[in-house]
């Protein structure tokens, strides 16, 4: 056969992974909704990243003459209570959290996924233990599980990214699970049952590709959900530790001026609810791209 | 009452439903217009019952749609109109529309269980619907109701008006269905593929119904189906679509027995047929898509006529020779092109001479339902086994025919063979007394690729998000170890042995057609060089021409390799054409097992009577002979002959006690009835 003398190709699909993301992002912008939720979350990854070479001040400069100044050419969101310039330490702000929260989202999406599928596909007695086991953790509210971990261990990313890590993987078990069921049914995968493979294998090749946009748009969702968490921690005094800008500190800083002084919380007020609202206009575009239906696909 | 084949034809005019130059198609992605239709031309007399046949993708649907005035999101009308008698239903109002619908025309889905709704007792929908299309006065709408129930031949009307739609087999949901679209005593009535679906007795009686209902009351019909069988009993005049034209129209029995057109006479040549024990011929390569068509015959690539002409010409609908309307340039020599196979090669199969069983089932017996501990408590008797005292030996390198009605347990067995569902008794075996374990982890690897499974539905069995590579290579890779460049090598050749060029690697299940995609199925199975190839219902979601050819496919694989294959089939006819052996079963027991030719003529068991008389030829005259109800059990009896309740030459209480002895007709053919060889030899019990 004059086939057998070419190499093996990966048998990947045309144009490869990059290709696709490329495809996938494009369908994301063609609505304007999905258009502007790309906008304001690649805006806000770009000044994260790049903030700290061009921000006007030194976010810890301290000015005792220019404490709480309104905004004018010189500080264009004003000055905070102890003569901070606003803008810079906006500008600033969303950088710890988007670190934590950008690494703790993959990590409760694979944990979460990887374990609703395990049980997905086990079934039966373990997975009903598992489960109620899961609604437990979930009946509590999430603020007091996690400042119980954060008393616990202290603060700091290794115990952030662990703690939100952990509590956002549970809600995905539950999608992972679902979208599970739909799949194990099916006949391919009684078909490789059949055959004789492993459970690792029909997880990683039959079942992983096709839960996979499921997983992606609810760990989208999660992710927002995460921002929120930790800026609400932040606010709560359990997050970053000053002088380290961080919006959820500086809305808490600035709440007792608010009367007088609304820029001091007006500005990190926008910067997090603009990125929020970006994260979930891509994850709803990204969502009808894919297929997904988040109303059905996310029971929790 | 007017006999259909003497109705007076209908002068121009006098038309009900007349269809004119209809063009229907969508938008593509670069903005191009993609037609579905093309210039159909169709007119429906009073009374007159039209059927509309064709393949997936012929757009018979479309039109059947489009005669209500309806179109499915993302079509539009490009040209022509359709008129109701007079009245264009395009240009009419939704309002107006709606009057027309349901009381003058009225659609019978071809789901019905999907379009009942599941929350409503049936009574209630169709009081609903007399409310909405008929003037029914309120106090009369219960005896309508019940009149509706009974007209469409339910058992106790009274009964089913009370009962929720999931508490109704599928035959009776589909004449609830019926009784529904009848209430508003429409004047025409659509039928899109009414009896898909149903079992072969059901969809028999449901046919037998929808003849006699238009013969009585004089309701124009237009049947959609892929079945000519179907079309054959119930309409007198036939449409046969290609690619979104019409390309040929005729009287039924002229269309059926020797149709103008080379595709009509390709379709009937592929029909399997239970007279003939050979493979019917396959009908190569695959319709055009929507714009695909160019300058000349659709048809023209497919052809075994064409010539340069036909493919660049595009042909009129002409009127032939024997009166029928043919859209071909070469209509006068398409009796060239058979349409009954001739018995080649693929169709002798050896004698007998190897005994030796490649698969042996011994006193098989499979439960779902497992008593409940409160059950158990209380000693109520355990319900009868789903699957119960199936002994079989499959001879090696030979097909053994597994066949019967939903619910027979046909498709329960091959689970449990394959280790997919659990055994409560008896032995499943391989030679050399290797007896398979239940689960399937508990086998061994060599017994693993031993038996491979093909499923019904490839897109359900296919995963959609593996290449065709992936896929084909999960066997190899899983029982010979192989990778790289070997791997690829072996893929090559599997897909090769399918018919299926290298360049099929790269691409996705869902780029493929239909027979494509059951033809990597077929390799994926092949590739683990099994000794036993179990095939669940391999082609019923399969177009006839396409069936043709995998029915085709499957033997040649068989007789090169030596393969064993245990194939589950409703379709007798199909069975008939593949099998050495078959066995008959119902409710989960076997009736009747032998060889092939035997067990498809007398002496038979009653239930393969009446398998056999319910079975569709494309022949006007061929009239099934029915059981007393089509009923459908949803339970085996406890005791006795699992046939007793719906048998026509029932014998008494002892057919209820007794399980029926096993009656040897000689030859290895066996039938379990209490009825002696004699009277079965008889032939049937006279219709009731």
């Amino acid at each position: 056969m004059n086939t057998a003398a070419t190499p093996a190709r990966a048998p990947a699909r045309p144009g490869g992974a990059f290709a696709a993301l490329v495809a996938v992002l494009a369908d994301i912008a063609r609505t304007p909704s999905g258009a502007a939720g790309l906008i304001l979350l690649s805006l806000h990854l770009l000044v994260a990243i790049s903030a700290p070479l061009w921000v006007p001040y030194d976010y810890r400069e301290v000015n005792s003459l220019l404490i709480l100044s309104a905004p004018g050419a010189e500080h264009w969101f004003g000055t905070d209570h102890l003569g901070r310039d606003t803008l810079t330490r906006t500008l600033l702000g969303g950088r710890e959290a988007l670190l934590v929260t950008g690494v703790a989202t993959p990590v409760a999406v694979m944990w979460g996924g990887f374990t609703g599928i395990f049980f997905g596909l086990t079934g039966g007695r373990l997975d009903d233990l598992f489960m109620r086991f899961v609604d437990a953790l979930l009946s509590l509210p999430w603020i007091l599980k996690m400042l119980v971990l954060i008393v616990t261990f202290g603060t700091g990313l290794e115990v952030f990214i662990p703690t939100l890590a952990f509590f956002y993987g549970i809600p995905i078990i539950r999608v992972a699970r679902a979208a599970t069921h739909d799949v194990v049914a099916r006949d391919f995968v009684q078909a490789a049952r059949a055959r004789g493979h492993g459970r690792m294998t029909i997880i990683g090749r039959e079942l992983l590709p096709n839960v996979r946009d499921a997983l992606l748009v609810e760990g989208a969702m999660r992710w927002s959900w995460m921002l929120l968490a930790f800026s609400s921690l932040s606010f709560l005094g359990f997050g970053v530790s000053p002088p380290t800008p961080d919006w959820g500190l500086m809305i808490a800083n600035a709440r007792g001026y608010m009367s007088f002084a609304p820029w001091g919380v007006l500005a990190p007020m926008i910067a997090l609810s603009s990125l929020i609202i970006g994260i979930n206009l891509t994850a709803d575009a990204l969502a009808k791209t894919l297929g997904v239906d988040r109303a059905q696909k996310a029971p929790v | 009452m007017l006999e259909p084949a003497t109705r007076p034809r209908l002068e121009a005019g006098g038309h009900l439903l007349n269809i004119r130059g209809l063009s229907i198609g969508f938008t593509g992605r670069s903005g191009e217009t993609l037609p579905i239709l093309r210039h159909i031309d169709l007119a429906v007399g009073r009374g007159e019952s039209i059927g509309i046949v064709g393949e997936s993708g012929s757009g018979k649907s479309t039109l059947a749609l489009a005669a209500m005035g309806y179109l499915k999101h993302g079509l539009n009308v490009i040209g022509g109109d359709v008129l109701f008698p007079d009245r264009d239903l395009f240009a009419l109002s939704p309002g107006q529309l709606q009057d027309i619908r349901g009381r003058r025309l009225a659609l019978i889905p071809q789901n019905s269980g999907q379009s009942l709704t599941p929350t409503l007792r049936v009574g209630a929908q169709l009081t609903e619907t007399l409310k909405l299309h008929s003037n029914t006065a309120p106090e009369r709408q219960a005896a309508r109701v019940t009149e509706l129930l009974a007209k469409v031949r339910l058992p106790d009307p009274h009964l089913i008006a009370g009962r929720y739609p999931h508490q109704l087999s599928g035959g009776q949901q589909q004449r609830v269905a019926i009784a529904m679209a009848l209430a508003g005593e429409p004047e025409a009535l659509l039928l899109d593929e009414p009896t898909t679906g149903l079992d072969v007795t059901t969809q028999a009686h449901i046919l037998e119904l929808l003849r006699d209902l238009a013969a009585q009351y004089g309701t124009s019909m237009i049947y959609v189906s892929h079945d000519l069988g179907a079309i054959a009993r119930v309409c007198e005049r036939v449409v046969v679509m290609y690619a979104g034209e019409i390309v040929l129209e005729g009287a039924t029995r002229q269309v059926l027995s020797s149709p103008d057109h080379p595709y009509a006479r390709g379709l009937l040549a592929s029909l399997p047929r239970l007279t003939g024990s050979h493979l019917p011929a396959a009908l190569d390569g695959i319709p055009p898509m929507p714009g695909g068509v160019g300058g000349g015959c659709a048809f023209a690539p497919r052809c075994a006529l064409a010539d340069s002409q036909c493919r660049e010409q595009r042909p009129g609908l002409e009127t032939t020779e024997r009166g029928q309307r043919a859209r071909c340039l070469r209509s006068a020599r398409a009796s060239e092109i058979p349409i009954a196979p001739a018995p080649g090669e693929a169709g002798r199969r050896p004698a007998i001479d190897d005994d030796r069983a490649a698969l042996t089932l011994d006193a098989v017996s499979i439960r779902y339902a497992r008593p409940t501990p409160l059950a158990r408590l209380l000693r109520r008797a355990p319900a009868a086994a789903t699957v119960s005292d199936i002994s079989i030996a499959v001879i090696k390198g030979q097909t053994l025919g597994l066949v019967g009605e939903s619910g027979s347990g046909k498709s329960t067995i091959l689970k449990a063979i394959a280790g997919l569902l659990p055994v409560e008794n008896g032995a499943i075996s391989l030679p050399d007394n290797q007896t398979l374990a239940a689960e399937v982890e508990r086998r061994n690897p060599s017994q693993l690729r031993a038996i491979q499974l093909i499923f019904q539905n490839p897109d359900e069995s296919l995963n959609p998000r593996q290449t065709i590579a992936e896929i084909i290579a999960q066997p190899l890779r899983l029982y010979f170890d192989i990778s790289g460049a070997e791997l690829r090598r072996r893929s090559v050749e599997i897909l090769d042995t399918v018919r299926l060029g290298a360049h099929y690697l790269e691409r996705l299940p869902s780029q493929l057609s239909g027979g494509e995609k059951q033809r990597v199925a077929i390799a994926r199975a092949f590739a683990a060089q099994p000794d036993i190839v179990l095939c669940d219902e391999v082609t019923s979601a399969l177009d006839v021409s396409v069936q043709a050819a995998v029915l085709g496919l499957l033997d040649t694989l068989r007789r090169e390799r030596g393969t064993t294959y245990l194939f589950v089939s409703h379709d007798l006819a199909v069975v008939r054409t593949l099998s050495h052996r078959v066995a008959v079963l119902y409710q989960g027991r076997l009736c009747e097992i032998g060889a092939t030719a035997r067990v498809y003529s007398l002496p038979s068991h009653p239930y393969t009577e009446t398998l056999l008389s319910a079975v569709l030829e494309p022949d006007p005259d061929r009239a099934p002979r029915l059981a007393a109800h089509d009923a459908v059990e949803s339970s085996p009896p406890a005791a006795g002959c699992p046939f007793q309740r719906r048998c026509a030459r029932r014998l008494g209480a002892i057919c209820d006690e007794q399980a029926p002895p096993w009656r040897d007709a000689g030859g290895g053919h066996r039938i379990r009835c209490h009825l002696p060889l004699d009277t079965l030899q008889s032939g049937p019990a006279p219709a009731v």
